[in-house]
């Protein structure tokens, strides 16, 4: 990887720091959390407030199921050439009772995931531009 | 029985991928349900039509383009477009137009052209659109499939040969229908040969995208009796329901699921929760389903949908699929048509198509494909954005 710097592959999603969070927003009203961001009416069918904080997301969550891209997604996927297959998650965090999907680090294979597993979420390079190297987050095995 | 309208005819353009225009399949279809049904178009005064957005303005108004395609006869129309129950609203709104005593006979129609490839989102940085965004970050139609194909393997137990018998089951079935698109029967040893695209799912656990075309004729109680047809199959229940939040289970396109911590709020699946409304309009229960076609983009989601419509209790779908029971002669058959694995998806026209098959298995028309003594059938289908439905049809 050259001497680019990291951007946020998507802004305002996540924080840049060591151990990352998704940025999402919760209802002041009734608790609900968003991801991505929602700021402007509740989907809670029972709530009706335009009142929302922005919270960072539990950053740990269980695999509720797990499967891998063996072929080239269509644009605006930016793919390495020749393209590299990777692995995906479906991770259930606790507090916010939702599911979150992203990509797993690469290294990891579906074979090293069971669901009920463990992940933390991290970031890594998404794919390379002129100017930067854009990052997303991504799901990781908790080493236990 | 007061909701109730008639089915007189059904009729389909074969599927394929023939690359002509949309309106040509949806006319075929019409011809063919107007034949069946023995109803001049004449009589038609009200045309109910599935949208299809990929074969620009004539598919937005579908209904328009096809009463104007078999000539204009001054009929009232209509155009719904819910993804891949598009073809069930289009036939609710017809129901709902024959019900207030509005008309007596409806055409319902919907015909697709595809594109090739991946159906891919429009360009440019758009964060907003999750179809953008799931595509951006590398996740694709397949990828949903095989989460929930996965999940049942590690909750379920299920099996890979479990996911390659229902496209056994189905294509064997299929190779005898002459309007669906692959009529080859294919072995469990094709499937595991194929290539894989999202494990644990193959190329051959995965529908394609087809064109096609499927109409119905529906009438009036009162209308089927005077022609003589008191006795055609009939439209018992059509559920489009949304979901209810919270909606638990990853859906297309989204990147997460409903969050659920909101007090009173609890996690649901849309697909579980679907066919409820059709059971209770109907005034039946999965009990008394001699058939049902189901949509299965995936060898896999056939086994949920299996265990949403209430056939078998959660987790016993595979169990049903080994014991032979989903297959033709067994005790509850499922996708006797041959699926989606056999036609591929033709968006405005499959639920329509679904129909078809089922008005044809009632009538015992079905020919090699004919389930003894059908009376009752259900169909379920999912799209995107809490577009859904399933529809019951009986004798
Ligand atoms: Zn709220």
């Amino acid at each position: 990887m050259s001497e680019k710097p990291l951007a946020p592959a998507i802004e305002g999603w996540h924080t840049m720091t060591a151990k990352p969070h998704l940025i999402g927003t919760q209802c002041a009203a009734c608790g609900t959390y968003f991801f991505p961001k929602q700021s402007q009416y509740c989907k809670n069918p029972g709530c009706d407030s335009t009142d929302f904080r922005e919270v960072e997301l539990s950053r740990t969550g269980q695999v509720w199921s797990y499967t891998n891209a063996c072929y080239q997604p269509p644009e605006p996927f930016v793919a390495p050439d020749p393209f590299e297959p990777y692995t995906i998650a479906a991770v259930q965090l606790e507090k916010e009772e939702m599911v979150v999907l992203g990509q797993v680090v690469k290294g990891v294979d579906v074979d090293d995931l069971e669901v009920g597993m463990t992940m933390e979420l991290v970031l890594e390079p998404l794919h390379e531009t002129d100017d930067d190297i854009k990052v997303s987050w991504k799901w990781q095995p908790v080493a236990s | 029985m007061s909701n109730e309208i008639a089915i007189l005819g059904a009729g389909m353009h074969p599927w394929g991928k023939w690359g002509h225009n949309f309106v040509q399949y949806g006319v075929a279809a019409a011809r063919e349900a107007l034949a069946d049904a023995g109803v001049p178009w004449q009589d038609v005064s009200f045309v109910s039509g599935g949208a299809t957005v990929r074969c620009g303005y004539p598919g937005y108004v579908a209904g328009a383009t096809f009463a104007q395609a078999l000539g204009w006869q001054g009929a009232e129309v209509n155009t719904s477009y819910a993804a891949c129950a598009s073809g069930s609203q289009a036939l609710a709104a017809a129901r709902n137009k024959i019900l207030a005593g509005e008309c007596d006979v409806a055409l319902v129609v919907g015909a697709d052209t595809t594109p090739k490839g991946f159906l891919a989102p429009a360009k440019g940085y758009r964060p907003e659109d999750p179809d953008w965004v799931r595509f951006y970050l590398g996740i694709t139609n397949p990828t949903y499939f095989a989460l929930y194909a996965r999940r049942r393997m590690d909750l379920y137990g299920d099996t890979l040969e479990d996911f390659a018998a229902v496209k056994v089951k189905n294509s064997r079935i299929g190779s005898k229908n002459p309007r669906a698109r692959y009529r080859k029967c294919f072995t469990a040893e094709d499937v595991a040969a194929s290539a894989m695209v999202a494990d644990p799912l193959r190329l051959m656990d995965i529908c394609a995208t087809s064109d096609g075309g499927a109409a119905l004729i529906v009438s009036s109680l009162d209308y089927a009796r005077k022609i003589g047809k008191g006795d055609a199959p009939r439209v018992a229940a059509i559920s489009t329901v949304t979901p209810t939040f919270a909606s638990g289970v990853v859906e297309m396109p989204d990147i997460a699921t409903d969050s659920a911590a909101a007090d009173g709020v609890e996690a649901r699946s849309f697909r579980s929760t679907l066919p409820l409304k059709a059971y209770e309009e109907a005034g039946i229960g999965p009990e008394d389903v001699d058939l049902a076609e189901v949509y299965d983009l995936s060898t896999a989601l056939e086994l949920d949908w299996i265990e949403d419509l209430r056939l078998a209790p959660r987790g016993e779908a595979a169990a049903l699929l080994r014991n032979g029971d989903t297959s033709l002669g067994g005790r509850i058959p499922v996708n006797v048509s041959g699926g989606l694995a056999c036609f591929g998806e033709a968006v405005p026209a499959q639920a329509l198509a679904q129909v078809c098959e089922l008005t044809w298995q009632l009538r015992g028309e079905a020919g090699d494909r004919q389930v003894e003594g059908a009376k009752v059938g259900i169909t379920a289908n999912q799209g995107l954005f809490g577009h859904g439905s399933s529809v019951i049809v009986r004798t």
